[in-house]
Order: structure tokens, then C-alpha cells, then sequence
């Protein structure tokens, strides 16, 4: 499982850096979506991996660690409002200027 | 009441930030943003003079002790960063109250949630916390940034939103490495388990220096500063000059991380190469303040050139630097805004021409000329303002540095070429005629005269009140180095999980 979770954060993260590194505000919007999360998928895995463990104490035989749950959910909430605005604002940008080109002066 | 002082910095503006979403009256709302400012300076005054005790003053959020639970930490030094920023938002606030709060929607809510951010990113002892109220201040500087409107602020804030994006995707790929490999985000816990046998050294390290890149990234150490000059400019006066105490929150960020967990460990972790970092910035923006077309852009630079003498501190991690280095602090946050301000008040005197060094001039008023005059020989440090004393007390203590000799001629030459470009920008503002035939300059209103003037005596105050303040920095410097004292008193006798 530790194998597959690290395949899956390094796709992630490879597609989204990819992705980030275009000219296009489009397509850098997605990469940012794609590395947040291979980064939530990072940030989960830091508490290790346990299957059939709730993060409880004394709910069973064994318990997962809530905090990175926790930290988990705070850095979706965060990423989610920061996708939203930037979309909005490329969307401005656009309306503005005509083009989705993420530099200021090329493209016009 | 003395056990709630340190989260009343942050309660306040996150208070009046409600009231304002609540009622959203113009009257009101500039009416509670700058009673809120003004408590806050008030508020945070007084909790400068508690810290100033010399103990540690910890406020356990909902109760829970230090490690399971966040913790807010006052210190002389979050003390003096709080109250730098309760006045520097007094002036701003004061100076947007003037009009430029109508020309967007939700100024002034946003301001106040960029000072909870910002208050509450000095305040906290606990590194997930830090990343939240980061996030909380970016994300009311992008709204903020893109107040007023206009296509150059909406392509800066682009690229500033996305910057900070993938920053903050940096930052959570730190923070998991640490609670991976530590176990704790808590940054007295950090220090604590850092002593002890057992960890991975490699991936600690990885995920250190991880962070210490997030935090220059929001300083603005040269290869992640390109962003600063152009977003600055291109954002609404008041913003940029509260903007001012950004690049001061990732400096600070990397004192404190570096003063209470890395010294003591891993004191190699920033060494030579940040001290070169730090002077290839001070370069970087000494040859930007000679290309610098109008004054916005130059007050940008010289925000940038001081992030970079700033970042010396860390590099050479003894109390004496920090010290220099906290006096700096205040006098370049306090002066790069006084820029800011002065360069709206200009543009608004010169009409067409703005604030660009070239074009025709109109006349400008006597009073805008002095506190020029001033606010050149503060940045420039010339004396006797607050300036020349900085890099006084800068440069004595580098002295005996490794780099010594390389810090004394960077950081001179670098004054040099700030004065030469000072010295012609202003001529090129005030002298360069031919004048045209309008002889009597725009009126500028009463609160951006107030706050522009607040800002620029900022430099001869802080240099009649040299001595206190520089006392107070050498204590606070000696509280930050004394990690061991901060861990026990936040972890207490017990010191739990110490197994």
C-alpha cells in the first residue's frame, strides 16, 4: 500500500509541477489542483498507514493518528478557497485583457 | 486580564473584521477599522511592556497544554512585531480611510483579516498554526492586492496568488515531513525531541531547509524575490505600505525557527550560503533602485534591500546581529512604507506625470519636499536618522564575521547607490522643469497628510529613541537565543513524551 500511495503522490506531484510550468492560466490552475493533492495525500501518509484503525482511542484493537486527519482537512478547506480565488482572478484577467496568458506583457 | 493579553492582538482585528462583514456602511466601517487600529496600538503597547518582564507569556488556546494543544507565545521580539504593526496599520488604514477604501468592495474587512493574519503568524508557537494564519494573511493580501482594480494589478496578482500557491504546497510537504519524522508540530516540542538520539537526520534536515525556503520565499531572498518589486508596485499605496511588514513575517519566521530549533541542533544547516543569498539580494536591489522608473517601484526595491540586510541575522546567529538586526527591522518596515505613502502623496501633487521620474513636473507643496528630503535620508542611511544608526549597529556587529569584510563592502556600496538613486529621483520629482503653468499644487487630504507625516517622523523618533530601542532589541535578542528556556517554559518541568 505504501508503494502504490508514493506512485500515486509522485504522479501527482510530477503532473502538477507540469502542468505549473505552462504559459497558460488554465492549465496552471489544474497543476495547482493536482499538486494539492499529492500534498494532501503526502501530509495524510505522515501519520502512517493503518488499515481498519479509526483515529479513536478505545474504539478497538487499534487506533490511526487523528492529527494528520486534522491537518489534513484544514489544508483541503485552505486549498480549496486559494483554487477558488485564483480562478476567479484569472478569469478577471482574462475578461480584462483578452487572453489567459500568465505573463503581463506577452500575449496581447 | 493578563493571562488573555496575548490573543488580544488577534481578537481585535478579527472582531472588527466581523463587525464589518456585518454592516457594511462606509461610516461604520472606517469607523470601527481605525478604533480597532487604534486599540490594537494600544493593546499591543501594553503587551510589549508585559513581555518586556522578561518571562515568557504563553496563552494555551481552549485550555490545552502546550504540545497537544496550539500555543501562542509573546516574547519581546512577537511583542515589538506586534506593535510595529499596530502602527504601521494605523497610518495605512488612516491614509485608505482618505477614498481609496471605496474603490473596491470589502477594504476594509480584508484589511483587518490581513492584520489577524499577520499578528497572529508573530504570535503563534506552533508550525501548523503558522501555516494557517500565513494562509489567512495571503489570502487578504490577493484581495487586497487586487483592490482598485485595473489589468497591471490583476496580472501581478496572478502571479503573486500562484507563487504563493505552490509555496504554501511547499510549506504542508515540510510540515508532513516534520510530523512524520518528529512526531510534533509544536516548535518548543521540535527543539525538545531534536536533543534527543533517534531521528531521521536526513529527512529533518530536508524538511527544515524545505521551510526555510517557504519562509525566504515570502522574504524575498534573491532567488524567489522576483516577484516582490513588481507585485508591490503594482498594488494600491496603502497596500503596499502594509505590505511592507510581509517580507518582515518570513524573516521573522526564519529568526525564530532558526534561533529556537536549528542553533541548537543543526547550527549548519544555514550557513554560508544564505549570507551569500542575503548579500547577492542586497545587490539585486541596489542596481533595482538605479532602474526604477517611478518612486512606487523604487520604494519596492528598497523594501527588498532591506529583506536582504535583514537576512544576515540568521546567517550569523548571535545575539549581537539580531539585536542590530531587530532595530533594522523597525526602522526599514517603517521607512520603506513612509515610501510608499509619500510616492501616492507625490503622484496625487504632480497629476499627469504621477509619481514617474520622468515627464513634465507640476509644483509640489514645501511640506511634501522635506518629508522627501527626510524619508530619502532615513532609507539612504545618512545621518542622523534611524537609518544611519541601523547599519551603524549592523555593520559594528558583522565586523567579526566570517564574511566580514564582504558584508562591510556590499552593504556600503549598496547605501551609496541607494543615495545616488534618491539623490536623482528626487531631482528629477521636484527640480526638472519646465513646470507647467498650474502654481498651485493639489490639496491632499488631512488623513493622508497625517499618515504620511505618522510615517516618515517614524525615522527621526526612532533615532531620538535610539537607546531604549536598542536596549530592548539586545534583550529581546538574548530571550530569542535562550532556547533552552523557551522549550521548559512552554513544556514546563515535566517536559511530557520525553521517553
Amino acid at each position: 500500500m505504501e508503494a502504490l500511495l508514493a506512485t500515486a503522490v509522485g504522479i501527482l506531484a510530477g503532473c502538477g509541477v507540469f502542468l505549473i510550468l505552462r504559459a497558460r492560466t488554465f492549465p496552471v490552475l489544474l497543476g495547482l489542483t493536482l499538486l494539492s493533492y499529492a500534498v494532501n495525500l503526502f501530509l495524510f501518509a505522515s501519520g502512517r498507514l493503518r488499515l481498519d484503525a479509526p483515529p479513536l482511542i478505545g474504539s478497538g484493537a487499534s487506533y490511526a493518528d487523528p492529527l494528520p486527519q486534522a491537518l489534513v482537512l484544514t489544508a483541503i478547506v485552505i486549498g480549496f478557497g486559494m483554487t477558488a480565488y485564483l480562478a476567479m482572478l484569472a478569469l478577471r484577467g482574462l475578461s480584462e485583457s483578452g487572453c489567459d496568458h500568465i505573463d503581463v506583457d506577452q500575449g496581447r | 486580564m493578563n493571562t488573555h493579553a496575548p490573543i488580544l492582538p488577534i481578537l481585535i482585528p478579527f472582531a472588527a473584521a466581523l463587525l464589518q462583514i456585518a454592516c457594511d456602511r462606509p461610516a461604520f466601517q472606517r469607523g470601527v477599522g481605525i478604533s480597532a487600529a487604534a486599540l490594537l496600538i494600544i493593546a499591543t503597547s501594553w503587551l510589549a511592556w508585559l513581555a518586556d518582564a522578561g518571562q515568557l507569556h504563553i496563552y494555551a488556546l481552549g485550555d490545552w497544554p502546550a504540545p497537544f494543544g496550539i500555543v501562542l507565545v509573546v516574547d519581546r521580539l512577537a511583542a515589538a512585531m506586534t506593535m510595529l504593526t499596530a502602527v504601521l496599520a494605523f497610518a495605512c488604514l488612516l491614509y485608505a480611510n482618505a477614498g481609496f477604501d471605496l474603490r473596491g468592495r470589502h477594504f476594509q474587512p480584508l484589511f483587518q483579516l490581513q492584520l489577524f493574519g499577520v499578528l497572529g503568524a508573530f504570535l503563534t508557537g506552533d508550525l501548523f498554526n503558522l501555516f494557517v494564519f500565513f494562509e489567512v494573511m495571503l489570502l487578504a493580501s490577493y484581495t487586497l492586492l487586487a483592490h482598485g482594480g485595473g489589468i497591471r494589478r490583476t496580472r501581478a496578482g496572478i502571479a503573486y496568488v500562484v507563487l504563493n500557491l505552490v509555496g504554501s504546497a511547499f510549506f504542508l510537504l515540510a510540515l508532513g515531513l516534520l510530523y512524520g519524522t518528529m512526531g510534533t508540530l509544536n516548535l518548543a516540542h521540535l527543539a525538545d525531541r531534536l536533543t534527543l538520539p533517534g531521528y531521521d537526520q536526513a529527512l529533518t534536515r530536508l524538511a527544515f531547509a524545505l521551510l526555510i525556503a517557504v519562509f525566504a520565499l515570502k522574504a524575498g531572498l534573491l532567488p524567489l524575490s522576483f516577484w516582490l518589486p513588481h507585485t508591490y508596485a503594482a498594488a494600491g499605496v496603502p497596500v503596499a505600505a502594509l505590505f511592507a511588514i510581509m517580507t518582515k513575517v518570513g524573516i521573522v519566521a526564519i529568526l525564530r525557527v532558526h534561533a529556537v530549533v536549528l542553533a541548537p541542533t543543526m547550527p549548519d544547516l544555514l550557513g554560508h550560503w544564505l549570507t551569500t543569498l542575503a548579500l547577492a539580494t542586497v545587490v539585486f536591489a541596489a542596481l533595482g533602485t538605479l532602474a526604477a522608473t517611478r518612486l512606487r517601484t523604487l520604494a519596492a526595491w528598497l523594501i527588498l534591500l532591506s529583506a536582504g540586510s535583514l537576512l544576515l541575522a540568521p546567517a550569523q546567529p548571535r545575539p549581537g546581529v539580531t539585536a542590530a538586526a531587530i532595530y533594522y527591522l523597525l526602522h526599514s518596515t517603517v521607512s520603506g512604507a513612509a515610501f510608499f505613502l509619500l510616492a501616492g502623496v507625490i503622484a496625487e501633487q504632480r497629476g499627469n506625470a504621477a509619481d514617474h521620474f520622468t515627464g513634465r513636473s507640476t509644483s509640489t507643496a514645501v511640506w511634501v519636499r522635506l518629508a522627501f528630503l527626510a524619508a530619502a535620508t532615513t532609507a539612504a542611511g545618512l545621518p542622523p536618522f534611524s537609518g544611519f544608526l541601523g547599519k551603524l549597529m549592523l555593520l559594528t556587529t558583522l565586523r567579526d564575521a566570517t564574511a566580514g569584510p564582504a558584508i562591510w563592502v556590499i552593504l556600503l556600496g549598496a547605501g551609496f547607490v541607494v543615495l545616488i538613486a534618491l539623490a536623482r529621483d528626487g531631482s528629477e520629482l521636484f527640480w526638472k522643469g519646465p513646470f507647467t503653468a498650474s502654481a498651485s499644487p493639489n490639496v491632499i487630504a488631512w488623513q493622508k497628510v497625517t499618515a504620511t507625516l505618522l510615517l516618515v517622523a517614524g525615522g527621526p523618533l526612532l533615532a531620538l529613541f535610539a537607546g531604549p530601542l536598542a536596549n530592548y532589541a539586545e534583550r529581546a535578542a538574548e530571550q530569542l537565543y535562550a532556547s533552552e528556556a523557551y522549550v521548559a517554559h512552554i513544556l514546563g518541568p515535566q517536559r511530557p513524551h520525553r521517553q
